[in-house]
């Protein structure tokens, strides 16, 4: 009969409509709620009818992997003795592997001897040619440079503020842990330690060559993080380090809230003297 | 057929491409000669005798269509010997692999028989030569410019062509490292000051010339106003421009009516407004800095244009000798990824012809619902929902990661965790299979969705072999071939799929083969879970660790194609010594479905209504992006 095929059709826009309000009364209405333990049902594959994110009062947390505009890693400011240090040593590898071509980087020279100091003099990212793609952290030997999940870069004058230079893209290595938690730790086990690769070398480079009387100086701190990271690194050389490094059984994943929340307050304070610094 | 083609011996012969080869040189033994350069396929035709050959190529040798037809500038390869070059690839619609055939020409007045009276889908890839390369193409009714506008000066993708202000032949640029004190290319390109006009242009009057070309193309005159026909007399039809400005046209695209009351009499698209000469950039990028570039090109289904240019490249590689295949676990993975973004691609196509044909946004929004699941996932395993960048040579960017988990940083307080395959299996059981079957209970049946669509946009089987269609286009005038089974890849061989195919030929026909595909594109994936789980923990990369930033491309030309969501999508990569040096492709060109799909747009809008036009140009599913590339 002429007209069935739409009637059904329309009894199907019926049952969205009466649908997207299944959810809602099943939660209570709490939509717009603090909590936030729904959400994930919500959006996912159980999740009936619509669900508003009020951004930006409320924001999507992002995936581990997701990417856009890089930072480079520095050191945590509380490192025993590479502290602000910077993890890149301008090999030049993501200007290379840069597909839009957007970063720049001076390497220096030492004064003295004139080879090449593994730190670069400047740094900069045009991110308004950054294609986002991650390249150039997916092809960093030293896992010097990665992809941030701060999308909120919109500014008033593009020409002054969206040249990012190295002050502007330095992130410490805490930052990085905590954005992408798994990979970081991924990453770790692949060089076996969570310092830097130079440092870890040269950590191990001290101890054979001074014997066994003095402790090599990177790892003795008063950070026992380090320490017992650097640890097996140092006494087991090659295979048996990677299973051995997380040794403190501090996977990053299961930190407390009192810490997490403690990264969040740093976050946000950078976030906010980053705000100020381009008004 | 004629007596002549059952005469048992040619028949023998002529099934496999050797056979076709030898054919064809016992038939003109002065006009072919094999392509033996290294690395190189195929057979050289003598220009003069190029129309015959293909002739005989599509009447005795069933090579019924014409999938690419590019240019490539040999500037400096070899000594001594700088020419032009049109590569052709013809292939049976009952399935197999390439005839390759090449012509050259001398770059000083460069001319080649058009091919469009053997193979309509010539047409407009032979414009694009003409407008990128300079090859006049004898014979062709049309030899204007399709990309770029007529007040363009040379013709960019010949390799002496060099744009304003270029920075350096190839990247990565020197500047950037070790000494890279940042300028801002703008600063040196002064918007106004890089334009070289040609010196016969008259500024003032570039407008008129412009146009004109598009209404004499169609056989009117050039007075719009008032329009006159070739005999000169004076007519009730009236010239209409759609676009490029307008809702429908799915971008920046114009379409040229001319219109007897309400009555399609011609149309000719005209586009180009979004080209950025993607192919030149192909060329100046290396080998890897391609593949985020071809997300740009289709951006709904970017996964599949990586995986198009990835083989492409492989197939390069392949001819070296430290080669390794991908390892299975790579290709169920791509193939899980390829087959997502066509489900994208499909809800997303249909959604938007919908919008065309007048129902608007209900329908479209209940589709994007599932696609903003497919789209999470992409984001967690690729790091992006759309510029998914995720195909590398040899392998992928990471392996499926245990648990779709978001982080909560800044203010970002709206976490999601899921693991994996349970979010991949409910998602390929339940709730797209579910999608689909709500697709249809609101459409396929509807009396106004048929009345709207049934009998309108015919495209006739024959037309759409010899017009280059490809995908639902091609399927849905009856033609079964699907690259996935006519000339497999990947692991799809070993996959249980139907070709969906449909006879009528019409918007409704074209919308069933989505519905068809779509779901054979949940069979598939019902196929991959399983595969997912027996090969977890095998390595993603084919030589076992991550791939480098240089890959080791040997000299020669592949093609490699893919069966996207919008068709065939090829690329044809050459990889060659002389300057560029071998990190460099020589030549990069995308055979883009939605620029070659829309040749037979003007056979299939006449006689018409307006208001069917738009539905029409939305049944083939187009994205500016990679039309004008």
């Amino acid at each position: 009969m002429y007209g069935t095929g739409l009637a059904k059709g329309l009894m199907l826009t019926l049952r969205h409509f009466v649908e997207s309000y299944v959810d809602d009364v099943r939660y209570g209405f709490r939509k717009f709620a603090p909590s936030t333990d729904n959400f994930d049902v919500r959006q996912g594959t159980k999740g009936k009818g619509i669900m508003t994110v009020q951004y930006p009062d409320e924001k999507v947390a992002v995936p581990e992997r997701f990417r856009f505009v890089p930072f480079l890693v520095v050191e945590d400011d509380d490192h025993p003795t590479r502290s602000g240090k910077d993890w890149c040593t301008s090999c030049g590898i993501c200007a290379k592997v840069c597909p839009p071509q957007c970063i720049w980087i001076v390497r220096s020279n030492d004064p003295d001897t004139g080879r090449p100091v593994p730190e670069p003099e400047a740094f900069f990212i045009d991110i308004d040619i950054c294609m986002n793609c991650g390249f150039c952290a997916e092809f960093c030997p030293f896992d010097a440079i990665k992809m941030d999940h701060d999308y909120e870069l919109a500014s008033y004058d593009r020409t002054t503020h969206h040249i990012h230079d190295k002050e502007r893209l330095s992130k410490p290595v805490s930052y990085w842990r905590s954005i992408a938690p798994t990979r970081a730790y991924e990453e770790m086990l692949e060089r076996g330690t969570w310092e830097h690769k130079d440092a870890a070398k040269e950590a191990r480079r001290g101890k054979s060559t001074r014997g066994s009387a003095k402790p090599a100086p990177a790892a003795k701190a008063e950070k026992p993080k380090a320490e017992a990271k650097a640890a097996p690194a140092q006494e087991k050389p090659k295979a048996e380090a990677k299973p051995t490094a997380p040794a403190d059984g501090e996977t990053p994943w299961n930190d407390d809230e009192a810490k997490k929340e403690e990264r969040r307050r740093k976050a946000l304070e950078r976030k906010k003297k980053r705000a100020q610094r381009n008004d | 057929m004629t007596d002549q083609a059952f005469a048992p011996e040619e028949q023998a012969d002529t099934s496999s491409i050797e056979g076709a080869i030898d054919y064809l040189k016992s038939k003109y033994p002065d006009a072919i000669s094999m392509d033996d350069r290294e690395g190189y396929e195929g057979i050289i035709v003598n220009k003069d005798k190029l129309v015959d050959v293909a002739q005989t190529m599509r009447d005795e040798l069933n090579f019924d269509y014409l999938s690419s037809a590019t240019g490539v500038d040999y500037l400096g390869v070899e000594d001594g010997v700088d020419h032009l070059e049109m590569v052709y690839h013809a292939y049976r619609t009952s399935g197999g692999s390439a005839l390759v055939f090449k012509a050259q020409t001398e770059r000083d007045k460069a001319e080649i028989p058009s091919l469009i009276n053997v193979w309509r889908g010539a047409d407009f890839q032979e414009r694009e030569a003409w407008d990128l390369y300079g090859i006049n193409f004898a014979g062709h009714p049309n030899m204007q410019r399709i990309l770029l506008w007529e007040g363009f000066h040379g013709h960019p993708m010949r390799k002496d062509w060099h744009e304003a202000y270029y920075e350096q032949e190839n990247k990565p640029f020197d500047s950037r490292w070790p000494d890279g004190h940042i300028h801002r290319a703008e600063e040196k390109n002064v918007f106004g000051k890089n334009v070289n006009y040609p010196t016969d242009i008259d500024l003032n009057r570039l407008m008129d010339t412009s146009e004109q070309g598009v209404y004499e193309s169609m056989g009117l005159g050039v007075d719009v106003e008032r329009v006159v026909d070739k005999d000169g007399l004076e007519t009730n039809e009236l010239v209409v421009n759609m676009g490029p400005h307008h809702p429908s046209t799915h971008g920046v695209f114009r379409m040229v009516l001319t219109v007897d009351g309400e009555t399609v009499t011609s149309l000719e698209p005209v586009m180009g407004y979004l080209h950025r000469n993607h192919e030149k950039i192909g060329e100046r990028n290396t080998y890897l800095h391609n593949i985020p570039f071809t997300d740009r090109l289709d951006y709904i289904s970017s996964m599949g244009n990586n995986h198009g240019y990835v083989l492409a490249v492989e197939q390069l590689m392949s001819l070296g000798k430290r080669y390794n295949h991908p390892t299975y676990r790579t290709e169920v993975i791509r193939v899980l990824m390829v087959e997502l973004s066509r489900i994208v691609n499909h809800l997303w196509g249909i959604g938007f012809w919908l919008n065309d044909i007048g129902a608007f946004f209900t329908p479209v929004l209940y589709f994007i619902q599932e696609r903003e699941r497919i789209m999470d996932f992409f984001e967690a395993v690729a790091g992006s929902r759309m510029m998914c960048n995720y195909m590398r040579f040899g392998g992928v960017f990471g392996d499926l990661p245990e648990r779709l988990k978001s982080v909560s940083n800044l203010t970002n307080d709206r976490i999601r965790d899921y693991n994996t395959m349970q979010f991949l299996t409910e998602m390929i059981n339940e709730r797209i299979p579910q999608t689909i079957d709500e697709l249809e209970q609101l459409l396929t049946q509807n009396e106004i969705l048929i009345e709207r669509s049934k009998g309108v946009g015919y495209l006739s089987y024959e037309d759409a072999i010899n017009y280059s269609a490809a995908g639902p286009l091609l399927r849905g005038s009856g033609v079964a071939y699907d690259i996935r089974r006519a000339d497999p890849y990947s692991i799809y061989p070993e996959l249980d799929f139907d070709v969906a195919v449909e006879q009528d030929g019409d918007m409704y026909a074209r919308y069933k083969v989505r519905v068809k595909e779509l779901r054979e594109s949940v069979r598939i994936l019902k196929q991959i879970l399983p595969r997912l789980e027996a090969t977890k923990g095998e390595s993603i990369w084919a030589d076992g660790k991550p791939g480098t930033h240089t890959p080791r491309v040997p000299f020669g030309e592949s093609y490699g194609r893919v069966e996207n969501g919008k068709g065939e999508l090829g690329y044809y990569v050459v990889s060659a010594g002389g300057k560029g040096g071998s990190s460099n492709p020589w030549r990069y060109h995308v055979r883009a479905p939605s620029f070659i799909n829309l040749t037979p747009l003007g056979i299939m809008s006449k006689g018409y209504k307006v208001a069917d036009i738009v539905g029409v140009l939305g049944s083939i599913d187009i994205v500016l992006g990679e039309t004008d590339r």
